[in-house]
């Protein structure tokens, strides 16, 4: 596996109950590349995701990741390739204390006692949370729940870090925070969201799925600024973009360069100027 | 409604109780599964008019609580639970089981209300033990504990799913409570039909989530096989202090009653 590419071709999802959730969906994701996935609730973006470490198999069309065509045989090691973030953390953690479900994926693997022993102390310095690793899961708070869930991935050392919606509710520290952990990051990653202010900050490129099809794919500004494409797929402008009513009343587009947010800050802008 | 939430965060705390470090704590979880085996061994083998012999089987649950540094009144009130269930099998004794046993001034008391009372002190005395072993052990220890014994691993692996299900469970219908009490407006509720379809939705909701769940294990390569990660606890020296201790002790208890025993040595009137 020397390039670390996800490419879906023509791929085309329908549900038991005959809902065409993904129509023809086609991208190439290199090496390295960090790409947001957005769309309106129900535009097929967590069905997409399911289907990149196999969880659901595609109705026609393919999944290449790396060099293997995803099938039966490929599915083991595409599923370590692939770390896979729900967007319930509550759904991914279900051992008994946090150490233990970081190293639930280790053991699956079958490496010996110490080498698991590093993995999941590193998986948890990297989220910030070593100190939460004898504590059973759920009595951590949502963003402490979304770091450890982060936390069970990277213990299996995947090359493609994929997260559904990873901001949704979590209050603006932890979003902060998470946001933060996710820029250090040197993993190909690929984002699904409707936090377009997160995408902004996160992913270079875009793709905008709507009904299932993808509307459009390209630099996450280019795409943020063509305002018809958003409302056509039921999406807003992230407030980073958007002319401050308190400060322009006219309306008139304050940012059409790179959003200028430094990292420790949680509003767009403060109102000091 | 806060009563579904309140008992639910309480059930919660029994696990937390188990992270606590105290000697009996970091006891091998296996000796105390097998002592606390023993124990309620011991005491449902007594005979059923059979009270005062088992009172003092009460210092196992009072010594491992003051060591365990375990709150009295939760684990009295998580005791209290069983209560209900015991006597709605004891007081079918008094009804069938008129025998004379014994006399108090010109009162008869049946065999049936004795043998209602055993029942109580047993069941009260097996669930302190079975409370405060989770307390300081804590569930998925107990299921490791049973698997290093030969139990089965599949049946392992089962009740600790099972006890994963179980939080999964009440955490759904905490939820769909609430939503239902805030569309009833605090009424007492909308009749047994809408219960039906309520603890239909309930299912249904938690068959998604373990369905999910799966989906999150299957995610990170599991084979059907939890592996454990084997901490570093061996069965040493304090483990087999505790439990030849105790059992020994069970034993004696067992054999020979001691309450009357005492009442001997004070009267005279040893057997
Ligand atoms: N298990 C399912 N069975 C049938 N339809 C589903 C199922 N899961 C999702 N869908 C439908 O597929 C479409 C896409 O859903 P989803 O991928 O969850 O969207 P998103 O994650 O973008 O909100 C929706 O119309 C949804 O109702
Ligand atoms: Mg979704």
């Amino acid at each position: 596996m020397s390039h670390h590419i996800v490419h879906v071709k023509n791929l085309q999802h329908t549900y038991p109950d005959e809902t065409v959730a993904l129509r023809d969906v086609s991208f190439l994701i290199h090496h390295g590349e960090s790409v947001g996935i957005i769309g309106a609730n129900g535009a097929g973006k967590s069905t997409l995701l399911l289907h990149l470490n196999g969880y659901l198999s595609a109705t026609s069309g393919e999944i290449i990741i790396g060099d293997d065509q995803l099938s039966k045989e490929t599915l083991p090691e595409i599923r370590r390739t692939v770390g896979m973030v729900f967007q319930d953390p509550e759904d991914q953690l279900f051992m008994p204390t946090v150490y233990d479900d970081v190293a639930f994926g280790p053991l699956n693997l079958g490496l010996d006692p110490d080498e698991v022993e590093t993995r999941v102390m590193e998986a948890l310095q990297r989220v910030e949370a070593v100190e939460l690793r004898n504590k059973p899961p759920y009595h951590l708070s949502g963003g402490e729940k979304k770091r450890v869930a982060i936390a069970t991935v990277l213990s299996m050392l995947p090359e493609i870090l994929v997260l559904d919606e990873p901001t949704n509710g979590l209050d603006p520290q932890a979003r902060r925070q998470l946001i933060a952990l996710l820029q250090a990051f040197h993993h190909t990653r690929i984002v699904t969201s409707h936090d377009l202010d997160m995408v902004l900050e996160l992913c270079e490129r875009t793709i905008v799925l709507h009904e299932g099809k993808v509307m459009a794919d390209g630099p996450t500004l280019d795409i943020f600024n063509n305002e018809e494409l958003l409302k056509t797929c039921r999406l807003e402008k992230p407030f980073a973009m958007q002319a401050c009513p308190v400060c322009s009343p006219d309306k008139r587009p304050l940012v059409s360069q790179p959003p200028l947010v430094p990292p420790h800050s949680n509003k767009p802008h403060d109102h000091e100027h | 409604m806060l009563a579904i939430d309140g008992s639910f965060l309480d059930f919660k705390q029994l696990d937390l109780l188990a992270l606590r470090q105290t000697p009996v704590h970091r006891l091998d979880s296996r000796a105390k599964v097998l002592t606390t085996l023993c124990f309620t061994i011991c005491v449902v083998s007594f005979d059923r008019y059979q009270i005062s012999a088992m009172l003092p089987f009460l210092i196992y649950p009072a010594v491992l609580m003051a060591i365990g540094d375990l709150p009295f009144g939760y684990i009295m009130r998580k005791i209290v639970i069983v209560i209900p269930f015991a006597l709605m099998i004891g007081l079918f004794n008094p009804i069938f089981d008129r025998q004379v046993l014994m006399q108090i001034g010109s009162l008869d008391i049946w065999g049936g209300w004795i043998s209602c009372i055993s029942i109580l002190v047993r069941a009260i005395l097996t669930a302190s033990a079975a409370i405060i072993l989770v307390a300081i052990t804590g569930f998925p220890a107990i299921c490791e504990a049973l698997e290093k014994l030969k139990m089965p691993q599949t049946f392992a692996v089962q009740l600790l799913f099972l006890y994963r299900y179980i939080f999964v469970l009440t955490d759904e219908g905490v939820r769909t409570a609430r939503a239902r009490q805030l569309r009833t407006f605090g009424k007492r509720g909308l009749g047994i039909r809408h219960f039906g379809s309520l603890v239909g939705h309930l299912l249904l909701r938690t068959w998604e989530r373990a369905e999910r769940i799966h989906m999150a294990m299957l995610a990170r390569g599991f084979a059907g096989e939890v592996h454990s990660t084997r901490r570093q606890s061996h069965f040493g020296r304090a483990e087999l202090l505790f439990m030849s201790g105790w059992i020994s002790l069970f034993i004696l208890l067992r054999l020979y009653n001691a309450p009357q025993l005492l009442g001997g040595l004070f009267t005279g009137t040893l057997p």
